[in-house]
């Protein structure tokens, strides 16, 4: 029995009070979010810095599980300039969709919950507090100023509705005022603007008779359809061909620039990454661990899991007998250690990793770690 | 009798099977000789055939003893296909001959057949649909073991420990069911349950494609401590260029149906020929924001196999494609040692 508990069995005794208890937490914050009859002063704030699309503030998003309180962001800080693309790199379970999801308010109600922190949106003259928005708040803004980019093309279109349909429902929700032909012409454009040369027969087709590029350029033609301020990819590529992935980021790229937005990019291809970001946020187990510009991450990466994570990764032309393995795995979601969460898996640790998680080290104006072996460094100068 | 009323048939619906047969050479465990494999598209009230997917159109390699074999190429070019034929998993093949140690794998009758499937073996991609969730991780593995009488009865359950063992698995997971496990963890167990049957030839159809990068490395290396331990030779199948460079000494890159180059890894990633293959090389992201950019994009996307362009496959795509392109079949030719190229642009 006692071997049990240590591996993470719950008795169904426990697990009820977990959930009983669960219940309490999430019961408020639903309400809250399902408040009716809101103003706009409720979620009104301001931008630290105008020249950034979004600015994410010590976000804490949990999901209340009976097994317990997963901690899937803890804490996470970031922001994105307008017009720049954000890279965020990490393992599966690393909470990189989470926040994304978050952003977007689409999290798995009700067990998923934002617990605290600001996500600050700037529509341009205004800027609004998604963390603390309503339901009905964030349906305006889901399309129109934010929009989301899905892993699989396969299945994030239904397959009952004709492609041209799909489009034209994000068009004339958020424009109420355009004509049903006026709707029809704009999706058209847009289709050719994601580089679909047959745009007149693809409207009326189903998504069952495209292939999976062409899928995952209509996913990108119903995010722009509202010329939105950020659109987050969720590996966007990872289900594609090398060659279509190129012509994926290719449009990605061209048509970012064009409408002058920003892109939050969620992959764990690093590749991928180098190529698009100008930004590059690391996450591990729900904490960023190291942010800075492309440059210096992929120039001079300063957390051993970043280090780890490249030399992980074979790269064509440098053939080496022996891959590099990050030793063991990512600790339990639930019962998180109170010291650094990856040192368990490191090779470089020093004496004072024993200590509280460490804080972050600046090693230029905008690179970034939290790592205990910069401390010394840093003291010493 | 048989064999004339298989031509017969194939006449009448007009494929051939003509090949030039091969003669076994000791140095190599598999040869493949201008294998086809079609699948029939049926239609109409009676499901008569109309015409035919042309998954493999004619492929020819041979694999030596101990070596690996990495297969590139986009989704729907058929890759897993010929991995699957090879190992007569899809029915019969179409045309062609696929010799493991000099002996056609399709002339065997069941009963060879079944002694046979312990010399090869497959991995499969998705380590989450490819294990039965009702069997504790021990039989999964053993099943095979009992049934071909790999080992005697006392002797099996240490046997089953050292297998797993050997691909990083504790004892006591025997007695676990696959949910329980992670993805790295999974695509051990099917490793560990190929190479408990004792192969000699492993088709890895992209292992590794399904897991995150750190745990990729760690796949990766564990199919190369095992091909030194075992003496394996591997078919790698895979879309991930740079892992196919990192785990292959042969590298062959296909083209709806087709092997379009075919060589030593140094040869093809050094200098590569065939235009896709350099078009498919110019398109892997590189981990470093400052390097050049001189990427040939492909326009369109892979050609439907079931009606496949006239003359070279390659030619709606390829930048260099002339009239003779869409009319002539190129044939494979030898370009430097060891390095074959079925392009047009390699004729004197």
């Amino acid at each position: 029995m006692s071997n049990k508990e240590e591996k993470g069995y719950l008795s169904a005794k426990e697990s009820r009070r977990i959930s009983k208890e669960n219940k309490k937490v999430t019961s408020v914050l639903e309400k809250k979010y399902r408040r009716k009859n809101e103003s706009e002063e409720e979620y009104l704030t301001f931008m630290e810095d105008t020249n950034n699309a979004v600015e994410v503030r010590d976000l804490h998003t949990y999901f209340f599980t009976d097994m317990g309180i997963v901690k899937s962001v803890d804490g996470v800080s970031f922001d994105v300039p307008i017009g720049k693309t954000v890279g965020i790199v990490g393992e599966s379970g690393c909470g990189k969709s989470v926040t994304s999801l978050s952003i977007m308010q689409l999290l798995q109600r009700p067990q998923g919950q934002i617990v605290s922190g600001e996500i600050r949106l700037n529509l341009g003259d205004k800027a609004y507090d998604i963390a603390r928005i309503n339901a009905a708040g964030a349906q305006k803004l889901r399309g129109k100023y934010m929009s989301m980019i899905f892993q699989e093309p396969m299945t994030s279109l239904n397959p009952v509705f004709r492609i041209g349909k799909q489009v034209d429902e994000v068009i004339a929700l958020h424009n109420s005022e355009m004509t049903k032909e006026d709707v029809k012409k704009r999706t058209i454009e847009l289709l050719e603007l994601v580089g679909i040369a047959n745009s007149e027969g693809v409207y009326k087709m189903f998504p069952h008779e495209l292939s999976g590029g062409m899928r995952q350029r209509i996913m990108i033609a119903i995010a722009l359809a509202c010329s939105p301020k950020l659109i987050i990819a969720d590996e966007p590529t990872t289900a594609l061909d090398v060659t279509i992935q190129a012509q994926i980021l290719d449009i990605l790229r061209t048509l970012k620039d064009k409408i002058n937005s920003s892109i939050m990019l969620i992959t764990h291809d690093l590749g991928v990454i180098a190529e698009m970001a100008d930004y590059v946020v690391v996450m591990y187990s729900g904490r960023i661990v190291e942010q800075g510009t492309a440059e210096e991450i992929f120039a001079s990466p300063a957390h051993p899991y970043t280090i780890g994570l490249m030399e992980s990764k074979p790269v064509v032309g440098k053939r080496v007998d022996k891959l590099y393995s990050i030793p063991g795995k990512v600790p339990n979601p639930v019962n998180m250690p109170n010291y650094c969460y990856f040192k368990d898996r490191c090779e470089m640790c020093v004496e004072k990793c024993d200590g509280d998680y460490p804080e972050f080290i600046s090693l230029s104006p905008t690179h970034k770690v939290r790592c205990y072996r910069f401390y010394d460094q840093k003291e010493g100068k | 009798m048989d064999e004339n009323k298989k031509l017969e048939k194939a006449k009448r619906l007009f494929i051939d099977t003509s090949f030039t047969p091969v003669e076994y050479d000791p140095q190599y465990i598999l040869m493949v000789n201008n294998l086809k494999k079609y699948f029939p598209i049926k239609d109409g009230l009676f499901a008569s055939t109309v015409g035919y997917v042309k998954a493999v159109d004619g492929i020819t390699f041979n694999i030596k003893r101990g070596t690996t074999m990495g297969l590139v190429g986009e989704s729907g070019c058929g890759k897993t296909t010929t991995g699957r034929t090879i190992l007569r998993l899809s029915g019969e093949k179409t045309a062609g001959q696929v010799l493991f140690n000099g002996e056609e794998v399709y002339d065997k009758s069941p009963a060879e057949m079944r002694k046979l499937r312990t010399k090869m073996q497959i991995v499969f991609q998705d380590p989450f649909s490819s294990l039965s969730p009702r069997l504790p991780v021990g039989e999964i593995i053993g099943e095979a073991v009992k049934e071909h009488g790999i080992v005697t009865k006392r002797e099996y359950n240490d046997y089953i420990d050292d297998i797993m063992d050997k691909c990083g698995l504790q004892p006591f997971h025997k007695y676990r069911y696959p949910h329980e496990f992670s993805g790295g963890q999974r695509q051990r167990i099917c490793i560990a349950r190929s190479l408990a049957l004792n192969p000699e030839f492993v088709v890895c159809d992209e292992p590794v494609s399904a897991l995150d990068v750190s745990i990729q490395a760690q796949i990766i290396n564990l199919l190369k401590d095992l091909q030194d331990h075992f003496k394996l030779t591997y078919l790698f199948i895979s879309h991930d260029l740079s892992v196919v460079e990192h785990i292959s000494d042969v590298v062959g890159v296909m083209y709806l149906g087709n092997l379009v180059e075919y060589g030593k890894t140094e040869d093809i990633f050094k200098n590569p020929a065939h235009p896709y293959t350099k078009a498919l090389f110019s398109a892997i992201p590189v981990p470093d924001p400052k390097a050049k950019m001189n990427r040939i994009i492909l326009e369109g996307s892979i050609p439907s196999p079931a009606n496949p362009p006239s003359g070279c496959k390659f030619h709606t795509r390829c930048p260099y494609a002339t009239d003779r392109c869409k009319e002539e079949v190129p044939v494979q030719k030898e370009i430097e040692t060891g390095h074959f190229v079925t392009c047009h642009l390699f004729d004197k």
